[in-house]
């Protein structure tokens, strides 16, 4: 009796199934063939239908101007964020003054080169023994030799002040996120949008709010950093162990004591992962501040790299790259340093040992520097820059015929052949049609609530008005995701086979994400040049990091006796890649997909100033002007796409990992 | 206060789970078991519980995974909000306190220990201990004193600066014995502090709990899910399923009448001669001659005498200087494990 009900049930659960399964394919096959349907009736169908008359398009732009000037001018905004500039400013020109000798607040002299190198050494070797010493002292004595000493500094002037901010704020949002579920409804959406806005959208606001300078960089960088301090901060909170927060309320703390003493101390490890985070942040958008302006080492490598002097442009992208994985690396070590106990009877200067050498440390170079110039200031001509070699060095190897016969049919073949045409299919298709075909794909990852996302979202993208700008980001940005699958998915497999290549992959991988984005249009227009290639080639290398790393990630990941059940089955290794590894992986490369997207566009509209005709062009425009609603409505052309593909992405992996029981 | 007031008392004390949950105890009807208030949506974590701990005494509270003795004992120390009923603590209703109260009742009368420490890993051994001196405002001195007392106490000496991270499991619960017993409490509740530890390292753990408390002489309201812990520790125990209590006894009169058919299996396995006491079987007003035998010895150490003695009963000697009497052949039936 009671096994038949089971199996009735199980055959009615396994027939719903069928029957949403018939229902999911039903309603994306309608939604793809109206859209194929539309695009090959062109010619025939309603005009409105291809493309949004122009006289629909409502002035949002104007809209927001008013909007801004009435928060700026009317509500008084334009006082509170002045009087914030002015601190800012402040803050700012005394770390200036410090690092680098800018004749503000406190009027010391700029710290001698050495001894920020030797002190920074002193501080990885107590983080992490010799290696984070030598790694930190190197990089500051390359930056040094290389004569890019100020720049480095103007640059670090700005995260010196940023972090301290941007992870104060943070660690006061989450907190108050953690305590309030409504607030944290509130907040969640307002970080996604943060995640996916693009730079050029962080930026302009700046500028007008406070001011073109290390100010603006400031608050950009600020706002840009602190998202992952927020979400680290409610995660860490809400993992402490119950038994830890009942002993605490046992031990009679108040709501004060509970947070000081219980909490926050407990989800240490979490808040100085978002530390890390907030720092990383900091240095990627600092680099990218030179759009407005802020000069330092991105400002530098904007312009070398628009003079195309490649030397010069590579030696100042090793600088950020190493300052990018020491500061990574130090903070990392911070996370996972446990505190030491100390014998009894271990008098204090032993106790104190770390500090006492570092005070050593800074008096010793302070006092050499004083008699020894060259360890105080390099000179110009000191300096051992190689980079008028190194740029012959390049380009005569970019001459040999050979070289060039391969980089110039790379540059012909994906011309004509890939990018031209899919580009061109993309703008001919009508923008119902690309509605429609976004709302399927989101049926058919996720379910009705993505769908509905991406109706929305992608009428509102027509709505904003800049429709075929916005279909030349998406191009790139699914032609780029999906050369990288296709170069980094073999690559990732074959890895994934190998116990030490999966290990040193995931290590560069997790290396080349700490490096600033706008590195890595370097390598690009190394080889090609400005040219459309650029760009693509620019988010596939940056695009592939994740799609890699998570792939890898995903195939170790699968259960060693799922595997072994598998050999043990007869399978041979193509069969336990297909049947068994990928479907469990899939979760988790998803996650990689998702973020190789979002990466995308963050670039492609970075790689506007080396010539691009989408949103990312006119955005960089509106830079030199006011036009803070334009900009706005073309940022937000940006965050619409990239977050119907990520909300549709992600509730994909959500399901899978559901139906799979991880 | 009265010295016979029990230190704890619970009245028919209730906690849900669920929406709302003191509206729906108004509305349920009487007599709803735990499966009917599940299917309303609620779960019953302790349901229409009675129970009193006078001073001195040791109550373990026993029961599987769920049965609603942590819930209970979270109940009594206020960590949890109870939906019903009333706990009085030392005769004070500890629901009518305010926050700023209770937070005074913690710091000044009652001690924890948890089940995976609760210690705050970034912490040293001695500043874990001296925790709640800390937040009670203590002055450093002071609190260095008492910390290292405690330290000294439960045999951590020696690893006061420590890392909760560099102790082993065994060592980690003594500091949070130590903590429990620094603000030196009446009360001192013990939320299965041992199982988390391996079994040689319980029984050792265990004993130095026996050590402590014939010491301290506290209130103690201690949880465990292990049967025979809960036999060796208690001066009576309480059984608990689904969020009600089974039933509330010594360890004797449990293992000799188990009140339900649930208890009965918890029972079952149970070597009774080595928990049944001669005074549990002993009758007083009965004139018996010979030797007595100590009320507080178990059947089985007294089997030679049970054995090779001919007489149909026993003398036992009990407190107050009174002689009862034991029947052999009831006591050799306990010895034996025979059903009666």
């Amino acid at each position: 009796m009671s096994d038949s009900t089971h199996e009735d049930a199980a055959k009615s659960g396994t027939e719903a199934a069928s029957i949403g399964a018939i229902r999911t394919r039903t309603i994306v096959l309608t939604l793809f063939g109206a859209a194929i349907l539309l695009t090959l009736l062109k010619p025939w169908i309603p005009s409105a239908l291809v493309r949004l008359p122009e006289d629909a398009i409502l002035p949002w732009a104007d809209w927001l101007d008013a909007g801004f000037s009435w928060l700026q001018n009317d509500i008084g905004l334009i006082h509170v964020t002045r009087t914030i500039s002015g601190w800012l400013g402040f803050l700012t020109d005394a770390a200036a003054n410090v690092l680098y000798g800018k004749s503000r607040w406190p009027r010391l002299e700029a710290l001698p080169w050495s001894v920020v190198a030797a002190c920074s050494a002193v501080l990885g070797y107590w983080l992490g023994g010799w290696r984070l010493a030598l790694l930190a002292g190197g990089t500051l004595v390359w930056t040094a030799l290389m004569g890019q000493w100020k720049w480095a500094m103007e640059t670090m002037s700005v995260i010196v002040v940023a972090v301290p901010f941007g992870f104060g704020i943070g660690l006061l949002l989450g907190m108050c996120a953690w305590k309030s579920r409504r607030f944290e409804e509130a907040l969640r959406p307002v970080l996604l949008i943060l995640q996916t806005l693009p730079f050029y959208s962080y930026l302009l606001p700046a500028v007008i709010f406070f001011k073109v300078g290390p100010t603006a960089a400031s608050v950009a960088t600020i706002v840009y950093s602190m998202p992952p301090m927020i979400l680290m901060t409610i995660v860490g909170l809400r993992k402490v162990p119950p038994d830890v927060v009942e002993a605490g309320r046992m031990a009679g703390c108040t709501r004060w004591q509970m947070l000081r003493s219980v909490y926050l101390p407990s989800a240490r490890s979490e808040i100085l992962v978002g530390l890390n985070q907030v720092i990383m942040l900091a240095l990627a958008m600092v680099v990218l501040t030179a759009f407005i302006g802020m000069p330092g080492l991105g400002a530098k490598l904007l312009a070398m790299m628009n003079s195309f002097k490649l030397g010069r442009s590579f030696e100042i992208g090793v600088t950020i790259v190493l300052l990018a994985v020491t500061l990574d690396r130090l903070s990392k070590a911070w996370v996972v340093k446990q505190p030491e106990h100390f014998e009894k009877g271990i008098p204090w200067w032993q106790r104190h040992a770390f500090l006492l050498l570092g005070l050593a440390t800074f008096i010793l170079f302070y006092m050499l520097s004083q008699y020894l110039p060259i360890l105080d200031e390099v000179g110009r001509r000191q300096s051992l820059s190689m980079g008028k070699e190194i740029d012959t060095l390049i380009k005569g190897f970019l001459a040999i015929s050979w070289i060039k016969a391969i980089t110039d049919f790379i540059r012909w073949f994906f011309n004509i052949w890939v990018l031209i045409p899919t580009e061109l299919a993309l703008l001919f298709v009508p923008t119902f049609a690309v509605i429609l075909a976004m709302t399927g794909v989101g049926y058919l990852l996720g379910g009705w609530f993505p769908a509905l996302i991406g109706f929305l979202f992608f009428s509102a993208v027509a709505q904003l008005g800049w429709w075929d700008r916005a279909m030349l980001t998406l191009h790139s940005t699914l032609t780029a995701v999906f050369l990288a699958m296709l170069f980094g998915m073999p690559l990732a497999i074959w890895a994934a086979q190998r116990e030490r290549a999966s290990r040193w992959m995931i290590f560069a991988c997790d290396t080349a994400q700490t490096f600033p984005s706008f590195i890595y249009l370097l390598p690009a227009i190394m080889l090609f040049g400005i040219t459309p290639i650029t760009v693509i080639l620019a988010i596939l290398i940056y695009t592939m990091v994740p799609v890699v790393r998570y792939t890898v990630e995903g195939l170790r990941g699968v259960p060693r006796e799922i595997t072994e059940a598998a050999d043990m089955a007869g399978a041979t290794r193509w069969q336990k890649l297909w049947k068994v590894e990928f479907p469990l992986a899939m979760p988790t490369i998803a996650v990689g997909l998702n973020q190789a997207f979002i990466f995308a566009f963050f670039m492609v509209i970075i790689a506007a100033f080396i010539g691009t005709r989408d949103l990312g062009q006119e955005m960089q425009r509106t830079l030199a002007g006011t036009d803070l609603g334009k900009n706005f409505t073309l940022g937000f052309s940006v965050v619409f796409m990239a977050l119907t593909l990520d909300i549709a992405i992600n509730s994909w992996a959500r399901k899978r990992r559901k139906v799979l029981g991880q | 206060m009265n010295s016979d007031t029990p230190v704890i008392s619970a009245e028919d004390v209730w906690k849900l789970f669920g929406p709302n949950p003191e509206a729906y105890l108004s509305r349920m009807p009487k007599g709803h078991s735990f499966e009917d208030i599940r299917s309303d949506g609620y779960i019953a974590g302790v349901k229409e519980v009675s129970l009193d701990v006078a001073k001195g005494e040791m109550l373990v509270i026993m029961g599987l995974s769920g049965s609603g003795k942590s819930t209970l004992v979270r109940c009594f120390s206020r960590l949890h909000d109870i939906t019903g009923g009333t706990i009085r603590i030392d005769g004070q209703d500890i629901m009518r306190l305010n926050a700023t109260e209770l937070i005074e009742l913690r710091r000044s009368k009652m001690g924890m220990v948890f089940q995976s420490f609760g210690l705050l890993p970034h912490r040293t051994v001695l500043e874990n201990v001296a925790f709640p001196l800390e937040m009670r405002g203590q002055d450093r001195h002071a609190r260095r004193e008492r910390a290292l007392e405690m330290v000294k106490l439960v045999g951590l000496e020696g690893r006061e600066d420590y890392f909760p991270r560099e102790l082993s499991g065994g060592q980690q619960q003594r500091v949070g014995i130590a903590r429990s017993l620094a603000i030196e409490p009446n009360i001192w509740f013990l939320d299965e502090p041992f199982s988390a530890l391996d079994p040689l390292i319980r029984r050792e753990m265990q004993d130095e709990f026996l050590r402590l408390q014939d010491m301290l002489g506290k209130t103690i309201v201690f949880i465990t899910h292990d049967f025979d812990e809960a036999l060796r520790l208690a001066d009576r125990i309480a059984i608990m399923k689904d969020g009600s209590v089974e039933q509330v006894d010594t360890p004797d009169k449990i293992v000799l009448n188990p009140a339900t058919e649930y208890v009965a299996r918890f029972t079952e396995e149970v070597d009774k001669a080595s928990v049944v006491h001669a005074s549990v079987l002993a009758r007083e007003g009965v004139p018996v001659d010979g030797e007595p035998v100590p009320g507080n010895a178990t059947i089985l150490s007294l089997a030679r005498r049970l054995v090779e003695d001919t007489s149909d009963t026993i003398p036992v000697s009990l407190p107050d200087g009174i002689t009862g009497a034991m029947d052999r052949k009831a006591a050799l039936a306990v010895l034996f494990g025979e059903k009666e």
